[in-house]
C-alpha cells in the first residue's frame, strides 16, 4: 500500500458518510451562527467590540482561551507526531503546556493591568512613542499571518479527508467559505461573539476528545501500560517509540532543532496576541489569573489525552497508513475516531476538527483588525484622537481584508504541515513581542530605542532565517512527505541555514538587541514612566474594569 | 503616606488609563512607599525563583531527551520508561506551579494590592 493507490482505497474506504460529516459540521456553524447575532445587539463601543465589553468571567474567558489556544495544529498535528514518532511527537506537547507558566507568573496580571486592548498599549504606556506602537502592531499582524496561514492550511487538507472533496477547486472553495463564515462571526459579533465561538468549540473539542480517549482506553482494558505495548508492538520500530530520538536524534543539527523548538515552544505563548488579547475581556487582572489557571487545567489533561490518542493511532492505524493517508500525520485523529466508532464518531471529530480551525481563526482575524485600527489607525495615524466609531468600523474593514488574505494564502499554502508552521509563529511571537513586554514591565532603564530594536530585531531575523531555511526550500521529502519544503523543486536550494526552527538564534538575539538599544541610547530612560508601569502593573490602579459600568 | 490617607474619598469606577501623566508624583510616592516596597519584594521573591525552576527543569527534560536518550528508556513499570514519567512529571509540576501561585497570590499580594490601589485611586478624588 503506497502512494495513489493507498489514498484512493482509504478515501472510498473511510470517507463513507461525508454526508454525516458535513451535517454535523452544520449544525456547528448554525448554533455558533446564532450566538453571534445573540450576542451582537450591543456592540458598537470599541470596549464592545475588541473586549467583548470586558464582562467574561474568568472561567468562561479560561474555556474560551483553551479554544483560542488548541488550534487545528494542535489537535491533529501532535497526536499525528506520536502516532508516527512515538516520543518526540511528545516533546511538543510537553512544551505547549509549560510555556502557560510564563504567562501565568510574568505576563497575564501586569499585561492586564497596564493595556486597554492590545501590546501596543502597553509598550505605549510605558514608553509613549509612536514608532514603539507601530512596530507592536506590525509584530502583532505577522505573528497572526504565520498562525493564520498554518490554520488555513490545515483546512485544505482536512477538506480532502474529512468531506470527501477531493478535487483542487472543490477543496479551495471549502476553505473559502470556512473564510466567509469566520469573517461574519468577527464582523457581527466583534470579540463577544468570538468568545462564545471559542467557548462552544472549546467544550466540544474537550468532550469528543475526552470520549475518544476513554473509548480507546477501554479498548486496552483501561491500562496504559497494555496500550503503549500494543502500540510498539504494532509500530514496526518496537519499543524505540517510547523513548526519545526517532525525529530529532538523527544528527547533531536535527539535536539542536529540537532545543530551537522547545525554546520557541515555552517562550511564544507568552508572546501569542491572540492569548494576550483575551486577558482585556474579564473584568481585572484577578479575573486574569483565575482564566490562566482554568487555560493550565483545561489545557493540561487535553495534552495528556493527545499521548493516549497518539499511542493508540499507532497501535490501531499503524503509522504507515497514517503516512500514506490524505493529510498524512495530521489524519491520525479522524483515522483513529472512524476505527473505533465507526462513521459518527469520524464524524463527530472531523466536525470538531473544522470547529477549531473556525474558531481559531476568528480570533486571530480579531486580533489583527484589532492591533491595525487601535495601533496603527488610531493610535499612530490619528496620534489618538480618532473618534471611537471610526476606530470600530476600521477594525471592520481590516478584519474582512485579514479574512480575505487568509483565504487567498491558505489555498496558497495547501500541503504544508501545519504544526511547523505554528511553530514558526511561535517563534516569531517569542522573538519579536516577548522581550519588549519583559523589558517594559520590568526593567528600569528600558527605552524606546531598546524596544524598536528588538521587534524589529526578533521580526526581520525570525523571518529572515525562515526564508534561507530548509523550511523554504532545499528539502527532500522524508518518508511520507510530512515536511516537505515551501518550494518542493528540489533543485531550488538557498537553505543556508540549517535548522527548521528559528528560536535558538532569533530568541536571545531580540534580548540582546533589546538590551544593547537600551544601554547605548543617550536618552535616559523616563523614570516616572515606569513609576507609573510599575505601581499599575502590580496594584491594577487606573486599569480598565469592566462589569461595573 | 499620610498624603493619600487624609484624602480617602470614595473609590472611582472606571479610570481611562491615558489619564494620569499629571499624577505621576502620585505614582511615584507610592512607589516608594512600604506597601509597595512589600508588595514588589514578594512577587519577586515567587515569581523569579518560581519562573527559573519551571525553565530549568524544562530544559533538563529537553536536553536529557536530546543528549542522553540512553538514561531516557530505562525501564520503570513493563513498557513504562523514565521519559514517559518525565513527560508527565512536567505535566505535574505545572498544575502544582499554577495552584500555589494562585494560592499564594490570593493571600499574599491581593490585600496589599488593593490597599494600595484604593489609596491612590481614593487620593485622585474626583
Amino acid at each position: 500500500m503506497t502512494g495513489p493507490t493507498a489514498t484512493s482505497t482509504l478515501a472510498t474506504e473511510v470517507v463513507g458518510k461525508p454526508a454525516l460529516n458535513f451535517t454535523i459540521f452544520a449544525f456547528f456553524v448554525a448554533v455558533t451562527l446564532v450566538i453571534a447575532i445573540s450576542v451582537a445587539r450591543k456592540n458598537d463601543s470599541a470596549t464592545d467590540y475588541y473586549a467583548g465589553g470586558r464582562t467574561f468571567t474568568g472561567l468562561q474567558n479560561g474555556v474560551a482561551t483553551t479554544g483560542d489556544y488548541l488550534s487545528a495544529a494542535t489537535f491533529l498535528g501532535t497526536p499525528g507526531l506520536i502516532a508516527i514518532y512515538g516520543f518526540d511527537g511528545i516533546l511538543y506537547a510537553v512544551g505547549f503546556i509549560v510555556g502557560w507558566l510564563l504567562v501565568l507568573l510574568l505576563v497575564a496580571e501586569p499585561f492586564r493591568n497596564t493595556g486597554r486592548y492590545t501590546m501596543g498599549d502597553v509598550l505605549n504606556l510605558r514608553l509613549k512613542a509612536p514608532s514603539v506602537r507601530a512596530a507592536a502592531a506590525l509584530s502583532t499582524l505577522m505573528v497572526c499571518l504565520f498562525y493564520l496561514l498554518a490554520q488555513m492550511a490545515g483546512a485544505g487538507i482536512l477538506v480532502s479527508l474529512l468531506l470527501g472533496v477531493s478535487s483542487s477547486a472543490g477543496q479551495d472553495a471549502v476553505v473559502a467559505v470556512v473564510g466567509i463564515l469566520m469573517i461574519f462571526y468577527v464582523l457581527v459579533g466583534g470579540m463577544k461573539a468570538t468568545t462564545w465561538v471559542q467557548i462552544v468549540k472549546a467544550t466540544v473539542l474537550l468532550a469528543g476528545t475526552a470520549v475518544t480517549t476513554i473509548w480507546l482506553l477501554s479498548r486496552a482494558g483501561f491500562s496504559l501500560p497494555a496500550l503503549l505495548h500494543h502500540a510498539a508492538a504494532s509500530s514496526g520500530s518496537g519499543t524505540a517509540v517510547l523513548s526519545p530520538g526517532l525525529e530529532y536524534g538523527v544528527n547533531a543539527v536535527s539535536k539542536l532543532d529540537l532545543i530551537s523548538l522547545a525554546l520557541a515552544l515555552v517562550l511564544g505563548t507568552a508572546g501569542l496576541p491572540h492569548i494576550l488579547m483575551r486577558l482585556y475581556t474579564v473584568p481585572d487582572a484577578r479575573e486574569a489569573r483565575r482564566s490562566v489557571t482554568w487555560t493550565i487545567w483545561l489545557v493540561g489533561p487535553f495534552y495528556l489525552c493527545t499521548f493516549v490518542l497518539g499511542f493508540g493511532a499507532m497501535w490501531l492505524v499503524g503509522g504507515k497508513h497514517i503516512h500514506s493517508a490524505p493529510g498524512g500525520s495530521n489524519s491520525a485523529v479522524p483515522l483513529l475516531a472512524d476505527k473505533l466508532g465507526g462513521t459518527v464518531l469520524f464524524g463527530i471529530m472531523a466536525a470538531v476538527a473544522f470547529a477549531t480551525i473556525l474558531a481559531v481563526v476568528a480570533g486571530l482575524t480579531i486580533t489583527a483588525s484589532a492591533s491595525f485600527a487601535h495601533d496603527v489607525y488610531a493610535g499612530v495615524l490619528r496620534r489618538g484622537e480618532a473618534e471611537p466609531a471610526d476606530e470600530v468600523r476600521v477594525a471592520r474593514i481590516t478584519a474582512a481584508a485579514v479574512g480575505i488574505v487568509a483565504v487567498i494564502g491558505g489555498i496558497a499554502a495547501k500541503g504544508i504541515n501545519v504544526a511547523f508552521l505554528v511553530g514558526l509563529a511561535f517563534a516569531i511571537a517569542a522573538a519579536a513581542n516577548l522581550p519588549s513586554i519583559l523589558y517594559s514591565l520590568f526593567w528600569p532603564r528600558f527605552t524606546a530605542r531598546g524596544a524598536l530594536w528588538s521587534i524589529y530585531g526578533g521580526l526581520v531575523s525570525s523571518i529572515v532565517l525562515i526564508i534561507f531555511s530548509p523550511v523554504f526550500s532545499g528539502q527532500r521529502k522524508p518518508l511520507g512527505g510530512t515536511s516537505s519544503s515551501l518550494i518542493t523543486d528540489p533543485h531550488i536550494n538557498f537553505a543556508f541555514f540549517p535548522l527548521n526552527n528559528p528560536g535558538i538564534v532569533a530568541i536571545p538575539l531580540a534580548f540582546f538587541l533589546g538590551w544593547l538599544g537600551t544601554v547605548t541610547d543617550r536618552q535616559p530612560a523616563d523614570s516616572a514612566r515606569f513609576a507609573r508601569m510599575q505601581v499599575r502593573a502590580l496594584t491594577g490602579v487606573g486599569a480598565e474594569r469592566g462589569g461595573r459600568s | 503616606m499620610t498624603l493619600f490617607q487624609s484624602r480617602q474619598g470614595s473609590a472611582t469606577g472606571t479610570v481611562a488609563p491615558q489619564a494620569g501623566r499629571g499624577n505621576a508624583g502620585g505614582y511615584e510616592a507610592v512607589r516608594a512607599s512600604r506597601d509597595f516596597w512589600t508588595i514588589k519584594r514578594r512577587f519577586g521573591s515567587f515569581v523569579g525563583p518560581a519562573c527559573a525552576f519551571f525553565i530549568c527543569w524544562y530544559f533538563l527534560f529537553v536536553i536529557i531527551a536530546v543528549f542522553a536518550p540512553d538514561f531516557m528508556r530505562v525501564t520503570v513499570l513493563g513498557p513504562v520508561n523514565v521519559a514517559l514519567c518525565f513527560g508527565v512529571l512536567q505535566f505535574a509540576s505545572t498544575f502544582a506551579i499554577a495552584v500555589t501561585y494562585r494560592r499564594w497570590a490570593r493571600r499574599r499580594l491581593d490585600p496589599l494590592a488593593d490597599r494600595l490601589r484604593h489609596r491612590l485611586e481614593g487620593g485622585r478624588g474626583q
